[in-house]
């Protein structure tokens, strides 16, 4: 079979199994846009914003696990990309993103739309490559594949000059079926003498906790994490990204930890003897200040990338390895051991937690006649039955969402996590539709961040990919006014915006259903009028109580048993619990 | 603490700003980088001289060792090594310091490799302490230029740094 530069990647993307190719045309991609034009097994979605095909293939890639896929122009269309690129490379998310380039004759003399691609990308890629002759591109791509899903997955970029893609220039095609690449080896193989050593302190614990992150939800560890946990009847708490690979409703989930989690996961992470860290990195959000975090215990930290082990906190026994192995192998190790944990040493602990865990950390005022964001969570939590993939933005609203959506399992939290990227939520929202048709699918926004990819309601109207946006609208930049009021005194510079659209009229003229809804007594209605509308994408303009702020909360600069909790509606204090 | 960080990686347009990339992002420090293929035309090999306390020096290998292009990597501040580094400098000289600095040159083992009327370059190897010694015993006005390579380094005995 002799193809063109054009035909062979998509070809390529056929033998890769890709559904759906997120993209944007123009000049430097043309030959491949007309390659496209010729064939219907790689459905292209064509958005709006080369940002929103970055969150969209994201976002599919996080819902399914299998890799997203992007193609853009050269020039801005590859640094629309890279908000996008950088986004799902904070998150570890497999993607593959191609991008076309001026033509390799024009290459570095400024060209009409030429960037540096390879070079803008270079430190929010896991890898990237130039392809310089057609001969390269077959396997070019199989690499792309291979590096962005194996190991600790993340984006690759291929950026491909207009000349190595001509219709006029055919060679042979073949995809290999497999690639060896000497100076990559993404999974390595755990050390035995430490997966013991690990259990024998595990076994040994006195106050255990397992803190369980995005690694778990992208190593397919879920179920293997669940065994474990409810086999040691640990508690259990799970980062922003770890939300959902732990059953959020089962009692021995404390919850998510870190500045808004909870106060009984960031108090027993506080006053642990033996922690083990599973799939995560020690965020800085998750850590607090470093000096004070976890004083009395040691740290197991399981995880796929070498170097993420001690990178901000030294831990006592790093098993490198994917956990879905490790967890299986551990299980079987702790079933054989002759050690147990002392069943009364256990009750003391979850005493303990019983009685941080009843201070409600997360309540709120029930009695206002505002509508508070919290509510709303809880009540889409209600009628969608916690079944829904909930896509977010970044602010307030994510944490309300992240904290009274309760996921019971994985893949269905879906959120910017790493690099905070206000935008996302729609795109994300639409390609999570787009791999799961059945599924219920919802967007919780803020009225800043949906404006970031509002055009992407085209996209949703062209696709037909009905899904409710929740637009948890407080007029405010709310996280940033929240930060304002505690260190700034209240001075609450450009966190507002006094023309903020008519976001019913909006939706409607993108042709969906707009419904706004003002009060407590209309909310529940309301939600339950949008979620029947099973076919279209309905825009839930909620407007919800300005002055709310998340809770609890690690202020900058201290540490996790230094939370702050509302008590009285509104009143920051400190409170330390018997 | 200085370190020597040995590298083999694919030799491919782009590899070194991948090692730079990371050095500058991260904020780690480099003193000298140098790079060349090896006797295998599909292989650089790359010398870094680096500081850093434990930790810092901990993740400026796990980090080099996760870039693709990296095919092996060793810290030979750990283990026996030899090192070596090459120096051209360009020194003025005149009827009565010509021979002055053909001495020194002789004493540190240089060879002098051009020669005009009133200038010298002075070819000097070695370890980088004896290069930073022979500068300091020249007569800094008379000094043109100098470039130094940075060190390269390879371990000592049968062992080495190969696929
Ligand atoms: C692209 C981008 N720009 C700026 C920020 C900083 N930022 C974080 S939250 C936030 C405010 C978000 O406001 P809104 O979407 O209304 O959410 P709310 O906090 O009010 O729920 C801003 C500006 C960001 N995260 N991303
Ligand atoms: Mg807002």
């Amino acid at each position: 079979m002799e193809l063109s530069g054009g035909q062979i990647v998509v070809q390529c993307l056929k033998d890769e199994g890709v559904e759906f190719l997120f993209g944007y045309p123009g000049g430097a991609v043309l030959h491949l846009y007309d390659a496209i034009f010729h064939q219907e097994d790689v459905k292209h979605i064509l958005v709006r914003h080369e940002q929103a095909a970055t969150h969209a293939a994201d976002a599919y890639a996080r819902a399914t696990g299998r890799p997203g896929v992007v193609l853009v122009t050269s020039g801005p269309g590859a640094t629309n990309a890279v908000t996008g690129i950088a986004t799902a490379y904070m998150d570890s998310i497999p993607m593959v993103i191609i991008s076309g380039q001026v033509p390799t004759a024009v290459i570095g003399s400024d060209a009409f739309q030429e960037v540096d691609m390879v070079g803008i990308t270079r430190p929010c890629v896991k890898h990237n490559f130039l392809v310089k002759d057609i001969k390269d591109i077959a396997e070019t791509m199989k690499k792309a594949f291979y590096v962005a899903t194996t190991g600790r997955s993340g984006p690759v970029v291929i950026d491909i000059p207009k000349d190595i893609t001509d219709p006029n220039i055919k060679i042979p095609y073949n995809y290999p079926d497999a690639i060896v690449m000497r100076s990559y080896n993404p999974e390595p193989q755990a050390d035995l003498g430490k997966v013991k050593e690990a259990v024998d302190l595990l076994l040994s614990a006195k106050r255990p906790v397992i803190y369980s992150g995005g690694g778990v939800v992208l190593g397919e560890g879920s179920a293997e994490l669940t065994e474990f946990t409810q086999h040691l009847g640990f508690p259990t708490t799970q980062t922003l990204m770890g939300l959902g690979a732990y059953p959020a409703t089962d009692k021995q989930s404390i919850g998510m930890l870190g500045m808004h989690g909870t106060y009984e996961s960031n108090l027993a992470m506080h006053e642990s003897d033996v922690i083990i860290a599973i799939g995560v990195r020690f965020d800085d959000r998750v850590t607090g200040k470093l000096a004070e975090f976890c004083p009395h215990a040691k740290i197991i930290h399981i995880d796929i990338d070498p170097a993420s082990i001690s990178k901000t906190v030294k831990v006592d026994i790093a098993i490198v390895g994917s956990v879905k192995p490790v967890l299986t192998e551990m299980l079987q190790l702790i079933k054989a051991h002759s050690e147990k944990n002392s069943a009364d040493d256990l009750a003391s602990w979850w005493a303990r937690i019983e009685q941080w865990r009843s201070v409600n950390c997360l309540e709120f005022d029930r009695t206002t006649d505002e509508i508070k964001p919290q509510a709303v969570v809880e009540e889409v939590y209600k009628i969608t039955k916690g079944e829904a993939y909930v896509t977010s933005d970044v602010g307030q609203h994510q944490m309300y969402a992240a904290q009274f959506y309760h996921f019971d399992k994985p893949r269905r939290w879906i959120n910017s996590g790493g690099l905070g990227t206000m935008g996302f939520g729609l795109p994300a929202a639409i390609g999570v539709k787009l791999a799961h048709p059945e599924a219920e699918v919802v967007c919780i926004t803020g009225e800043a961040s949906i404006q970031m990819c509002i055009q992407e309601l085209a996209t949703a109207a062209q696709y037909n990919t009905p899904i409710k946006i929740i637009n948890l609208n407080n007029r405010y930049m709310g996280m940033v006014r929240q930060w304002q009021e505690f260190d700034y005194e209240s001075r609450y510079s450009q966190s507002y915006m006094d023309t903020i659209p008519d976001f019913v009229k909006l939706a409607e003229a993108y042709g969906h259903v707009g419904i706004r809804v003002e009060h407590p007594d209309d909310l529940q209605g309301a939600l339950e009028k949008a979620f029947a509308l099973k076919d279209r994408t309905v825009f839930v303009d909620v407007l919800t109580d300005r002055t709310e702020n998340v809770y609890p909360m690690i202020e900058a600069g201290k540490g996790h048993q230094d939370m702050t909790l509302r008590v009285a509606p509104g009143t920051p204090i400190n409170r330390e619990l018997a | 603490m200085r370190h020597i960080i040995s590298i083999l990686i694919e030799n491919e347009a782009g590899a070194l700003s991948r090692v730079a990339g990371l050095f500058s992002a991260r904020g780690y420090n480099i003193e000298s980088l140098t790079v060349a293929p090896t006797e295998d035309e599909t292989l650089s090999r790359m010398t870094i001289v680096t500081r850093g306390n434990e930790d810092v020096i901990e993740q400026i290998t796990k980090q080099l060792n996760k870039l693709i292009d990296v095919v092996k990597l060793i810290d030979l501040a750990e283990i026996p090594h030899v090192e070596c580094e090459l120096m051209l400098v360009k020194v003025a000289i005149n009827l009565e310091s010509r021979e002055e600095i053909k001495r020194l040159v002789d004493i540190f083992r240089g060879k002098v490799i051009d020669v005009s009327s009133n200038s010298y370059v002075i070819e000097m190897t070695g370890a980088s302490d004896k290069l930073d010694a022979f500068i300091k015993a020249l007569d800094t006005k008379c000094i043109i230029e100098t470039v130094r390579s940075g060190p390269t380094s390879m371990s000592r005995g049968a062992d080495g740094l190969h696929l």
